[in-house]
């Protein structure tokens, strides 16, 4: 996909950097990963942490309710117009990766209509190890799994874990109570992604979503660069 | 021109949105009115002989160069439901930008210039055919296929239907697309001439009427 072309036609076409008024759009990161593993509750927390320095706006594929648009809504992490909600027909790894085109509709509306835009956070449907995001969608994904999802997840690897940008095992406060061996997803996650960054967050303890918002802030200097 | 640029437009993997639509599949279940592989084929047959028919010829007039905004404006008038015309607008856009991504070319970035919101999707597809060095028939051929293998897989998906059997339900319809496929052509070159007001006008009340009340639906799998 070429990146610095500018389309003399009415609107970009999927990955162009530049608007059709020449100015740069907005970052897009991807957030995926099983079911309930903490998507929506990153993206939240990411929310509350840039929204004050940066302006942003959130797309969710639900799979085929409202829910996170409708808890993000709910906790006021922005506001209305910022949050858009994209419909999967049942298969949400098809539109984040194979047919993205709901979701650049999506992601292009919210800049035109509540622009200019620094980032923009686009969050798939909880789906299986091998989603990721169509770099047609999104210039950087984070992988979402949880402690309690399992502690061989990271060693079974699958595109999801290997390639995302960014990992993330979260709710390591839940670690004690289900069994799973912290340092040992550590050792797995590291041999399987060749140099790539992980972070182990609890939403719920800590410092929360701090380092993520770290390297998104890295990220978005990089884009901006 | 290459045949196999139909392929390439036909294929249902070209990365268009229609994925995430059932074509009236999904409201169709709920009411009971498919329920297996025999209902589904006759949903089918009842889908393509109206609005299949409409939509074809709107795609094939398109094909021929007729004006897109002429034929925007027929396919409003031939679409009550406000739904199913958000739909096909929304659709219309993303099968124009993945055409302008594929068959680059100044009418289809004239078309999404004069529609931003998307105009409705036959229209588009005529207009990517010709962008692809395709005709009427061709058009035609696309709409038809897509009109019945929309619903087929968003079956599968809904009822866990056997997949053999819904792709033997298209086979059994395939001689009835070709009469449709042709009749829509021929619609399409007659409207040349007489105008655009002459186009099929064929409606399924009971599409529009699902389609309205699919859109209320607070929880549903498929876009609509
Ligand atoms: N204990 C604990 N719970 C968490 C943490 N992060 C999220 N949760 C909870 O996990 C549940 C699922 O979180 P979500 O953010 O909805 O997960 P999701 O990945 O968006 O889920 P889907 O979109 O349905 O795939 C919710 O009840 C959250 O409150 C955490 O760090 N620790
Ligand atoms: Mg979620």
């Amino acid at each position: 996909m070429h990146l610095d072309h500018t389309h003399d036609g009415p609107s970009a076409v999927s990955a162009d950097a530049r608007r059709p008024d020449g100015r740069r759009r907005a970052l897009r990161i991807g957030l995926g990963g099983p079911v309930g593993s903490g998507k929506t509750a990153t993206v939240a927390a990411l929310c509350r942490a840039l929204r004050d320095e940066l302006s942003l706006a959130v797309v969710t594929n639900d799979i085929y309710t409202r829910e996170d648009a409708e808890f993000l809504l709910r906790e006021a992490v922005l506001p209305p117009e910022r949050i858009t909600a994209v419909e999967t027909g049942a298969c949400p790894h098809t539109a984040i990766r194979d047919d993205i085109s709901a979701n650049l509709e999506a992601v292009e509306d919210l800049e035109d209509e509540t622009g200019p835009l620094d980032l923009i956070l686009v969050e798939s449907g909880g789906d299986n190890l091998t989603a990721t995001f169509s770099r047609g969608l999104v210039d950087a994904q984070i992988f979402v799994i949880d402690v309690a999802g399992g502690d061989d997840i990271p060693r079974k690897g699958g595109p999801g874990v290997t390639t995302a940008d960014l990992l993330v095992v979260n709710k390591t406060d839940l670690a004690p109570y289900v069994g799973s061996d912290l340092e040992r997803m550590a050792a797995d996650a590291e041999a399987q992604r060749a140099g790539l960054p992980v972070v182990f967050q609890s939403l719920r303890t800590g410092s929360g979503v701090t380092a993520v918002a770290g390297w998104v802030r890295e990220r978005l200097a990089a884009w901006t660069a | 021109m290459s045949r196999a640029a139909l392929l390439v437009l036909a294929d249902g993997r070209f990365p268009a949105g229609g994925h995430a639509h059932s074509g009236g599949a999904e409201a169709a279940v709920r009411a009971g009115r498919i329920t297996g592989a025999a209902s589904l084929e006759d949903f089918c047959r009842g889908r393509l002989h109206t609005s299949g028919l409409v939509s074809a010829a709107l795609a094939a007039a398109a094909a021929l160069g007729a004006d897109p905004v002429a034929l925007d404006a027929a396919a409003d008038a031939r679409t009550p439901s406000p739904a199913l015309r958000v739909a096909a607008r929304r659709l219309g856009r993303q099968l124009v930008r993945a055409a302008r991504a594929t068959w680059p070319c100044t009418e289809l970035d004239a078309l999404a210039r004069q529609f931003p919101k998307g105009a409705h999707q036959p229209v588009v597809l005529g207009v990517a055919a010709r962008a692809a060095g395709l005709g009427p028939e061709d058009a035609a051929y696309c709409s038809v296929y897509e009109c019945v293998s929309g619903p087929a897989s968003a079956t599968v998906r809904l009822l866990s239907l056997d997949p053999f059997d819904a792709t033997a339900a298209l086979a059994r319809l395939a001689p009835e697309l070709d009469v449709v496929a042709h009749a829509a052509a021929d619609a399409a070159r007659r409207a040349l001439a007489d105008g655009v007001e002459t186009l099929p006008a064929a409606s399924a009340p009971l599409l529009e009427i699902g389609a309205e009340a699919h859109a209320a639906w607070p929880v549903r799998l498929f876009a609509s």
